[in-house]
């Protein structure tokens, strides 16, 4: 099996481009669990952990820009103050080794509908950055992702970085599972009270096919916050509650049943909201 | 840990009663140890095994000739090509080695491949045609009863009634309930591997990962069709066992193997295919009837305990012997009127697993002492103290305890221990129930206090000859010190046995040196690592060949003149700081010169006291010894998602006599992680015979975030007949903290909650229709 070490982002897009059915191995916590259940034979592999284009994160002003490699022990770390959900999200992902191999370019190309980050990200209407020989263009995360470990990636193309507005404002993301440590969510929800626009941005994990934007709660919501105190009624979080469990599609699977997702995920969405109302 | 003690001794540095390191500790933390995974010879071939994806299916056909004709694969074998036994098991031969007609669980092995490299032997795996005519599986026990045999030997392993006094006695408070247990995996770290040798004799050598060589080897033999000693097995690093490596995994296709391609083959289990290639804890159904007085005091129980054996019948007898027998838990109960029922099916087979059938009936009547509780308005600790066995009290199986039975003690330890501080808003977070998720605040949060007590059987019951041998050689070493060689085939799985045969060497020969040879079956049997036994049966069997070695010396002390003998007709000799000496008298001589002659071996076979057979009502002497222990969890548990994080367990346990405090904790500790994982986590979900979760991505045990903290008291009152009044003390810790985890958790949420695991949806969505 052909491994292909570029040391640039020009030499991994031209090995991409010869060999578009080669896997992008990054932090490798989906693909060897994927190769050792044998649900996975690649046939060439292009490792990217020597792009430095690929590595770290920048700080604008109107902005924030993770590259592909940046891991989740780099988001728990480095991202506390800038992007505090995103912080707690990579907290939440297995064990220190996972999270000190695992990227976020890899939570976003994995596309799975448990993915830790990609609740934050989604609610920030991140925007995905690829790259391909043939040029870059970029995809708004709710494009990106068109269904359960499905993404609008193109064979030649590489996630380069994910970008998404600075905004200003209290937030927090809780995901649940059936243990304190290493599980796998089954559900999940980010919460940005974003000052900045004065609009609450959630999004849900773990319920529905991809991430799901509760775009309606948001709205009800949003209307009901007192902007100034940043306080809001006991009734208007609980009609957040219910419409972020109208906005989920469950389903029942070993891990959990769908009434019990529904349930939680709303649950999940008013504590996230009072926790950021009450900082 | 605190000790209730009633001796100590010092004078043999690592001796018994202290904190002496493992020789396997350094080793193994420092990643230098070898596991069976690590086997490696020159040559070697790869073997992997074919499974069936159907819990229930005809074979039409099995075309092989693909695999064969494939490059770098060497061999293909199937049931045509078992030169013995069709079938193996421990209690009943039963299971094929090879399923060659039917098949009856999901992962019955097919076939088996050896290939020159493991993924060629996965690739050989696939290209084998089985054609199936797909049946419906029986996955209900109770229908299963009713149902067309799945098997010739029928679908009831055993049906074990138990009548004890008057089964028609009543009492005037009377308490019922229907209880379920999830079937739990023993997860052991290390996955099945082991590497077998073919010889110039025409045997086989198996290095293995097992629970107890000699039994393993007998089966192997039996198939192969060889003399057992043409099959010598010698015990490969074991990464945990916990039971599941009771039962024949792989032993027999590597055999096989190797011997069909007259090279070493290796097979080593993934994680997926470990959870199919061994047994595990029998799910369980349990009605229970608890009668009492108005006092308190229990007058009758009666239950119906249906166990879920899955498709072959491994150790399911013994299983729902220790289920039923211990039904009314450490109590006195004058009357009993108990069935149960060990039924195959065809979901995964179960077996052995740390409790064997008490973990079952344990979280049954402790869970039924609260209900009476609550319905006579009483303490649950004090209604579980009004009732606790004492030594001479009568179990419900007619035996009288005749060794120590610190019921009341273990009770009284566990509860005085400090409870947790109370919950505070300065608490971490991440030690709320939802740990890292970040789910609850503190004000989400409720704490809730439960109490449990078991008691288990040590060493095998119902007649069973229980024995082990160990051999021992003192001799001298290449700079004149006394060195002594232990020689036992009892399985070191992690427990500590390794240890115990150097502590106990160490202080019944004095000598510092204490090597150990490997386990194997050049030696005789030391019986199963497992039923809490080999501190006292292999420990015992150390202790009598370390006293014949003594004898020798004395011996030799005495017939060579050595000794200025006084008067006495029988004197009495003794070791002391590397002498023979002569007891009450003047003579003595160094223990090297009497070792200058050559070396002193002996090799003794210790047995248990014997033990009987269940009568037709459940009745007999069965058990040889009984121990003890309670808990005490508290929990915060998040009503309204149902989470749960179990704060402490506080404990008290009857350990006879802590050999080596620091294991005893460690045993103390590991059980009660495997008590909470099945009382809010561990299970094998299955659906329609198919096991949804084979991984530890989704088989959840607790991490270090989920494990509380430990309290731990141990009562050392040492146990009549027993090598150094030590008691087992593997199993108590598993038993009683699961239903102390979910008496802590009902009392949190004042929900029955009469199934374990609980999942948060128990909790979560019953509080959202109650609130």
């Amino acid at each position: 099996m052909p491994i292909a070490r570029p040391t640039d982002l020009d030499g991994a897009l031209a090995s991409l481009s010869e060999v578009p059915s080669a896997h992008l191995l990054a932090g490798g916590t989906d693909a060897m669990v994927e190769i050792t259940f044998d649900q996975r034979r690649p046939e060439h592999i292009i490792a990217l952990r020597r792009l430095p284009e690929l590595r770290g994160h920048r700080v604008d002003d109107d902005e924030l820009t993770f590259g592909a490699m940046l891991t989740y022990t780099q988001m728990e770390r480095d991202l506390a103050t800038v992007a505090p959900g995103l912080a707690m999200a990579a907290r939440t992902v297995g064990s220190p080794q996972i999270r000190n191999a695992g990227t976020v370019g890899g939570n976003l190309g994995t596309a799975s509908p448990a993915g830790d980050t990609l609740p934050w990200l989604l609610a920030l209407d991140a925007q995905v950055e690829l790259r391909s020989v043939r040029g870059p263009r970029q995809l708004p995360l709710a494009d990106f992702i068109t269904g359960p470990k499905q993404t609008a990636r193109q064979p030649d193309e590489l996630i380069t970085a994910v970008r998404v507005p600075r905004v200003e404002g209290p937030q927090h993301v809780a995901k649940l599972g059936p243990r304190n440590a290493m599980v796998i969510s089954v559900a999940m929800a980010a919460v940005i009270v974003d000052t900045t626009n004065r609009r609450v941005r959630t999004a849900l994990g773990s319920v529905g096919p991809r991430p799901i934007r509760a775009s309606d709660a948001e709205q009800q919501v949003s209307d009901a916050i007192d902007w100034d105190e940043l306080t809001c009624p006991d009734e208007a979080i609980a009609r957040f509650a219910d419409a972020c469990r109208d906005a989920s599609q469950p389903i029942s699977d070993h891990r959990s049943t769908a009434d019990y997702r529904r349930h939680a995920v709303g649950v999940l969405a008013a504590r996230s909201l009072r926790r950021c109302l009450a900082t | 840990m605190s000790r209730t003690s009633t001796t100590t001794r010092d004078r043999v540095r690592d001796g018994l009663g202290q904190d002496a390191d493992r020789p396997d500790g350094t080793p193994k933390v420092t990643g230098a140890f070898a596991f069976s995974s690590d086997l490696h010879a020159r040559g070697m071939l790869w073997g992997r095994t074919l499974r069936s994806p159907h819990p229930a299916a005809r074979i039409v056909s099995i075309d092989t000739s693909a695999a064969e004709a494939m490059a770098g694969v060497t061999t293909v074998v199937t049931a045509a090509d078992v030169p013995g036994k069709a079938t193996y098991g421990l209690e009943h031969a039963d299971q094929p080695v090879f399923a060659s007609e039917v098949v009856r669980y999901q992962g019955e092995p097919i076939a088996a491949v050896a290939a020159e490299h493991p993924e060629l032997a996965v690739r050989a795996i696939e290209a084998i045609e089985v054609t199936y005519e797909v049946l419906e599986p029986v996955t209900d026990p109770e229908r299963a009863m009713e149902a067309e045999p799945i098997h010739p030997d029928g679908n009831v392993f055993r049906h074990l009634p138990l009548r004890h006094g008057d089964i028609e006695a009543t009492g005037e408070v009377v308490v019922e309930g229907t209880y379920e247990v999830g079937m739990q995996d023993q997860a052991f770290m290390g996955p099945e591997s082991g590497l077998a040798i073919p010889a110039d004799d025409g045997g086989v050598e198996l290095y293995m990962s097992t629970q107890w060589l000699h039994v393993d080897r007998d089966q192997v033999a039996a198939c192969l069709a060889l003399p057992p000693d043409q099959v010598r097995m010698t015990l490969a690093g074991v990464g945990g066992a916990f039971g599941a490596r009771e039962d024949v995994s792989l032993q027999v296709h590597v055999c096989l193997l190797a011997l069909r391609t007259g090279r070493p083959v290796k097979m080593l289990y993934s994680r997926e295919e470990s959870f199919f290639g061994h047994v595990h804890r029998h799910p369980a159904r349990m009605w229970f009837r608890h009668h009492a007085d108005r006092d308190g005091h229990l007058v009758k129980v009666e239950a119906r305990l249906v166990l879920d054996g899955g498709a072959y019948a491994s150790t399911s007898s013994a299983v729902i012997a220790n289920a039923v027998c211990f039904a009314g838990g450490p109590y006195r109960v004058a009357n009993a009127h108990i069935h149960g029922y060990a039924v195959r099916t065809n979901n995964p087979p179960c077996g052995a697993m740390r409790g064997f059938g008490v973990v079952q009936s344990c979280y049954g009547h402790e869970s039924q002492m609260d209900k009476l509780a609550d319905a006579l308005g009483m303490d649950p600790v004090e209604l579980r103290l009004k009732n606790a066995l004492k030594p001479g009290d009568e179990l419900i199986t007619g035996q009288i305890i005749t060794g120590t039975a610190p019921v009341r003690e273990v009770i009284e330890a566990a509860v005085a221990h400090p409870l947790p501080p109370e919950p505070s808003d300065d608490d971490p977070a991440i030690a709320l129930p939802g740990g890292a998720g970040l789910t609850a605040e503190r004000s989400d949060v409720h704490r809730g206090v439960g109490f449990g007590v078991g008691i288990k059987n040590l060493m095998f019951s119902e007649g069973f000859d229980d024995y082990s041998t160990a051999g021992v050689l003192l001799e001298l070493d290449g700079h004149g010190q006394p060195i002594a060689t232990v020689h036992c085939a009892s399985a070191e799985v992690g427990q500590g046995f390794v240890t115990l045969a150097q502590q106990i060497t160490r202080e019944r020969l004095e000598v510092e040196q204490v090597m150990l040879r490997p386990a194997d079956t050049a030696i005789g049997s030391a019986g199963s690592t497992s039923a809490s036994r080999q501190t006292w049966m292999s420990g015992g069997a150390v202790e009598l060949a370390c006293d014949a070695v003594r004898e020798a010396l004395f011996e030799r002390a005495v017939a060579h003149g050595h000794l200025a003998l006084d008067d006495a007709e029988h004197p009495l000799f003794d070791l002391r700081d590397g002498q023979v000496v002569e007891v009450g008298g003047s003579g003595s001589i160094p223990l090297v010169d009497l070792l200058e002659e050559g070396p002193i071996e002996r090799t003794e076979v210790h047995r248990h006291a014997p033990t009987d057979p269940l009568d037709q009502d459940g009745q007999g002497n069965a058990h040889v010894s009984f121990a003890f222990a309670a808990h005490r969890a508290v929990v915060d548990v998040d009503p309204d998602l149902g989470v749960v994080r179990v704060v402490q367990v506080a404990t008290g346990q009857d350990v006879g006599r802590a050999l080596n405090p620091r294991a005893v904790v460690g045993q103390i500790e590991g059980g009660i992680a495997q008590g909470v994982g099945l009382a809010v986590m561990e299970e094998i979900v299955l659906d329609d015979g198919r096991v949804r979760n084979p991984s530890f991505t989704d088989y959840l045990i607790p991490t270090a975030l989920d494990m509380p903290e430990v309290l731990a008291t141990v009562i050392e009152q040492p146990e009549p007949g027993a090598p150094f009044g030590a008691k087992g003390v593997g199993e108590p810790p598993t038993i009683s903290s699961t239903p102390a985890v979910t008496a802590a958790v009902r009392a949190a949420t004042g929900l029955e909650l009469p199934r374990v695991p609980i999942h948060p949806e128990d909790i979560a969505l019953a509080s959202a229709h109650d609130g």
